[in-house]
């Protein structure tokens, strides 16, 4: 890797994508960057928050109570195997694999993707079912504001990837697809290293 | 549920602003209801007359084209121009009415208190959100691209997008004048005051979605600005030969980027407690409002400083330019401009001393404040030897920078006085503070934001602004806030809290009624300007300065014709140091024909702007009254529009070098043409946009 | 984009990458089966496991970095890397800022809001 002329931050195509989209390809690349940087700060905030309101069970159920590791972990692999599976799409698309090769790590990830999201709505379900709910206390309200923002993004990620895919349906692997996937791919690592807090904060925090 | 509850959900007839009037008339409910109702007539009035105004002069597909769906770079900032001066025009209105409520507010007066908390929650939400923050950005997108040498934004259609985010924002703001209440929680919307319990009507929700379309729209800019400033600077134009300007538009824009985060914490959760019945800053089951507090200035903070850091930057400018000087100590400008950038984050808990920390923290918070002082005096003192020897010409943009220089130290040192803890306990929340940051944002966004209008509207539209006027709007805008804000330093020192709408203490009588008068006299300012403008467009022709370089000046932007051409630069120059276009004057060599000329790339329209907005408005909307199909309705049609620009392929069109060429040749023998001038006649009707160079002998 | 025959040198640097991913995944799972197995499995002291989890975790997402995000020391391209500092700088300063003063407040004031 080290040898590779990098462009812009994160992932590049190399130069045998090189044309006359490098230059969009380059500011578009790094201004994804600068917003993720800014979401990473409401993130930042929600945990700050999340934090503080530990103790505001009001007699209610604790985070002892409430958090299970059990589907956090599975949720985690999940997600974990979904960047992995990314990355080799990355791949695929960088040293020109061809279209089905892609397109298959990219179906892939997006079954990851989903499965998660599907994981995570179904714990809240029985979250509720259990009667946590944030309506509850002020410590569930800030669970239920960091954690499923975090799903949100992981839904709209997947909806921007089957937009994606519909694409190169129609045009093929173009330098506008090419620019999207640049981009969705730094935002599926991002949303895995916001769950890395999560799971360790909010989870293996919590529960321990 | 019937079938209009679920059309209109709680948008009623009582939304109207005479109802309450029909329904209970009283003396007072009368008088109130009559003023909301000219509020909102206004309001119907105004958008009556543009769309008639528009259909007459048949103007519907050059508005579509050549405005709302264009994305040049200088056609986005002229129309968020438009928007701040409009929500100015509304805000200066209202603070006329809260001075002349509390001029007779002895014991009563003639407004509600329900009216006086709406009034004081628009003009600061106005204020800040939609009349200062559009103003800068709009400053910034017009000049920072001519400034470094490019020819558009990075993302000239996420413009687009900001752009119509904060015009919904504003239409919301001016639609709650006619299906009324606004919330009268302040600019700061502190809970739990605004939780549902207390306040479960409409105003809170409009609020929170104006001040949320406004967040969305000022990170898209931030974003769009840094990148841009780093990725599209013209060859040679290092950062550290950018001008101040551009630098203070970068470090703006990276407080947007970060310092916007925090608020959309704050709305999104009290929007959360109050529609999925969250408790997050509740009074009950655990909720913290002091969250509230600390997320809120957290944002609020770094805020005040994008609000001032731009019109520093056009300050610096102005006063290099109107000397005749290069900026004296370039380098300190920008450290300062950095550190206060930085700084900026470190401070947040001076605007709640008095919530029970302990004295340690508040301590650190205090010097840290105090600390801030240091970067802002080096820059004064900066100012000062910009024009220590300088041939000073005291034009209308002048007029503003030194009322800036003067009024602004003292806004400082009340600020420094409030950074202490200890005497913030004594003043908080009082008119002292009131007095302080009023002393703060007119001498300085507001003053920074008319200079700017001054010093570059001939660059925007090609002809000068009327300076008699110019100078009287300028005075009676410094005469207006002095009468308007000192008498409320006394005020506060006397005890008199902030956002009352009467009081019982007669002694404040005759402070009030001089800071009435200010008000008035800040209203004829207002007054002084709008006639500025109408009277230079009328006598356009005798101020035309179309060689572009009307006030010698010494960046780039005036290297240009006056109106620019859409492309900016026919080739993208080479810089060789800072104050580039007067180091071009110096050498003999500006105006140059380029030895050959090439196609230019150039955005296509979109209409995306336009989709946007106009969902975002109807989503706010709809989320205000509770009308869930249409929430639905605008979130669809929003993703859509995300998804369907995905599949657009034509984002560019090509003007050709022969049309450039064409263009450029027009100008430079029109630039040919025109007689330089000097300095002294500036003003005058020969100034027709060429200085004499500084080698034939114009003393610099 | 159409299947492409691979030249030698992108042969060789196609199987570096793929082997750079496959270690940022083995890492991975590593920092993330750790914390888990040792809060499920065992009886720590509270403050020891905390510690694990967050060093772990810190560790874990400079993995993604470099491995996932390309995010290197290398010189020619800094401005990723400057970008990424600076926001933890400010996450660091708000995120600390709002513990500090939260808790403090508790201390003083509503004791009942400690965990
Ligand atoms: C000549 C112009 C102005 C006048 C006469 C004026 C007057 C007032 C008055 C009477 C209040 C209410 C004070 C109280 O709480 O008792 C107020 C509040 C406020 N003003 Fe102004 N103002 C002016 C310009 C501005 C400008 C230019 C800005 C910002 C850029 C601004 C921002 C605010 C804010 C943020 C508040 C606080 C609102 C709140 O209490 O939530 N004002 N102003
Ligand atoms: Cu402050």
């Amino acid at each position: 890797m080290s040898r590779t002329i990098t462009r812009h931050p994160g992932l590049n195509l190399g130069p045998a994508h090189d044309d006359d989209a490098t230059d969009v390809r380059e500011e578009l690349v790094f201004g994804f960057w600068v917003f993720m940087m800014s979401d990473l700060i409401i993130f930042g905030m929600l945990f700050a928050t999340y934090v503080t309101m530990l103790g505001a069970t009001a007699g209610g159920p604790t985070p002892h109570d409430v958090l299970d590791i059990r589907p956090a972990f599975t949720e985690t692999m999940l997600l974990l195997a979904s960047s992995f599976t990314f990355g080799m799409a990355s791949l695929a698309l960088k040293y020109r694999q061809g279209r089905r090769h892609l397109v298959g790590w990219l179906l892939v990830t997006l079954v990851l993707g989903l499965a998660f999201v599907g994981h995570e709505l179904h714990e809240f379900v029985s979250m509720f079912h259990a009667g946590y709910v944030p309506s509850r206390s002020g410590y569930l309200s800030s669970f239920f504001s960091l954690v499923p923002l975090h799903g949100l993004h992981v839904t709209f990620a997947s909806l921007w990837l089957i937009a994606i895919l519909f694409q190169i349906a129609v045009y093929g692997i173009d330098s506008q697809v090419k620019n999207g996937l640049l981009r969705l791919a730094i935002l599926w690592h991002f949303l895995d290293i916001v769950w890395i807090g999560i799971f360790s904060l909010v989870y293996l925090g919590g529960a321990a | 549920m019937t079938v209009t509850e679920i059309l209109f959900g709680r948008l009623g007839w009582d939304a109207l602003p005479f109802w309450h009037m029909l329904q209970n008339p009283t003396f007072k409910s009368v008088i109130n209801d009559l003023i909301a109702s000219g509020a909102g007539l206004m309001v119907v009035l105004g958008a009556l007359v543009v769309v008639a105004g528009v259909s007459w002069l048949g103007k519907w597909g050059y508005l579509w084209r050549e405005w709302l769906t264009s994305p040049d770079h200088k056609r986005i900032g002229i129309m968020f121009i438009v928007i701040a001066l409009v929500m100015l025009a509304r805000a200066i209105v209202e603070a006329v009415f809260m001075r002349a409520q509390q001029a007779v507010g002895l014991n009563g007066g003639f407004l509600t208190a329900e009216h006086f908390g709406q009034l004081f929650t628009t003009h600061g939400t106005i204020m800040v959100f939609f009349m200062g923050m559009p103003f800068l950005t709009g400053v910034i997108n017009y000049v920072m691209p001519l400034q470094i040498g490019a020819r558009d934004l990075s993302f000239p259609v996420l413009n687009l997008v900001s752009l119509g985010l904060t015009a919904a924002g504003a239409a919301l703001v001016m639609v709650s004048l006619v299906l009324e209440p606004f919330s009268t929680g302040g600019w700061t919307g502190y809970a739990p005051f605004t939780e549902l319990s207390y306040n479960p009507g409409a105003g809170v929700d409009y609020w929170i979605w104006a001040v949320s379309l406004s967040t969305f729209s000022s990170t898209l800019s931030g974003i769009n600005f840094a990148v841009t400033i780093y990725k599209k600077r013209a060859p040679g134009m290092t950062l550290f030969r950018m001008p101040l300007f551009t630098w203070t538009a970068l470090c703006t824009a990276i407080l947007m980027i970060f310092g916007m985060p925090p608020l959309t914490v704050a709305t999104g959760l009290l929007a959360l407690d109050r529609y999925l019945d969250f408790h997050m800053f509740t009074t009950d089951l655990g909720g913290n409002m002091m969250n509230y507090v600390n997320l809120f200035w957290a944002f609020g903070h770094p805020e005040v400083y994008i609000l001032i850091l731009p019109a520093f930057g056009v300050f610096s400018e102005v006063f290099a330019t109107f000397s005749g000087k290069r900026l004296y100590g370039y380098t300190v400008l920008v450290m300062a401009t950095i550190c206060i950038a930085v700084l900026s984050f470190t401070v947040w808990l001076h605007h709640f001393f008095t919530m029970g920390q302990s004295a340690n923290v508040n301590a650190a918070f205090g010097i840290a404040t105090m600390l801030i002082g240091i970067p802002t005096g080096v820059k004064v003192y900066d100012w000062m030897l910009t024009m220590y020897r300088g041939r000073v010409r005291m034009s209308v943009p002048m007029i503003y920078a030194v009322g800036f220089i003067l009024l602004f130290v003292l806004g400082g040192m009340s600020g420094v006085i409030l950074a202490t803890p200890s005497v913030d306990y004594q003043v908080h929340n009082s008119l002292f503070l009131v007095a302080h940051f009023h002393n703060m944002l007119i001498p300085g966004v507001l003053f920074g934001m008319l200079a700017a209008v001054n010093y570059w509207f001939p660059k925007a539209f090609g002809f000068r602004l009327e300076e008699r006027w110019g100078r009287r709007a300028a005075w009676l805008w410094i005469l207006g806030f002095m009468l308007a804000f000192f008498p409320l330093y006394v005020l506060g020192m006397m005890g008199m809290p902030r956002r009352s709408v009467s009081f019982t203490n007669p002694a404040y009588l005759p402070w009030t009624v001089i800071a009435g008068i200010g008000a008035l006299v800040a209203l004829a300012a207002l007054a002084c300007l709008l006639l500025q403008l109408w009277v230079s467009v009328r006598d356009r022709d005798h101020n035309r300065v179309f060689a572009g370089d009307p006030w010698d000046g010494r960046s780039l932007e005036w290297a240009t014709s006056a109106p620019p051409p859409e492309y900016n630069f026919p080739v993208i120059p080479e810089i060789y140091g800072r104050d580039a276009f007067m180091l071009e004057k110096d050498g003999g060599t500006p105006f140059q024909a380029p030895t050959q000329y090439q196609d230019i790339v150039m955005p296509a329209n979109s209409a995306m702007g336009v989709i946007i907005g106009a969902a975002g408005f109807a989503a706010a909307f709809a989320l205000t009254w509770y009308m869930w199909w249409l929430v639905v309705l605008s979130a669809v049609v929003m993703i859509g529009a995300a998804i369907a620009r995905g599949f657009v392929r034509t984002t560019h069109y090509v003007i050709s070098a022969d049309e450039v060429r064409r263009t450029h040749e027009y100008w430079l023998r029109e630039v040919e043409a025109t007689t330089p001038i000097r300095r002294s006649q500036e003003q005058s009707g020969a100034n027709r946009g060429r200085a004499v160079p500084p080698v034939e002998g114009a003393v610099q | 984009m159409s299947y492409r025959q691979l030249s030698q040198e992108e042969r060789q640097e196609l199987g570096r990458e793929q082997r750079s991913y496959l270690w940022g995944l083995g890492l991975s799972l590593l920092l993330t089966l750790l914390p888990f197995g040792l809060a499920a499995f065992t009886d720590m002291a509270h403050l020891t496991l905390w510690w694990i989890i967050g060093a772990c975790a810190l560790v874990q997402i400079v993995v993604h970095l470099r491995f996932f995000l390309h995010i290197t020391l290398a010189r020619n391209k800094r401005e990723d890397l400057q970008l990424i500092l600076f926001t933890v700088l400010i996450l660091t300063l708000l995120c600390g800022g709002t513990l500090w003063i939260l808790f403090d407040l508790y201390q003083r004031m509503m004791p009942n809001m400690m965990p």
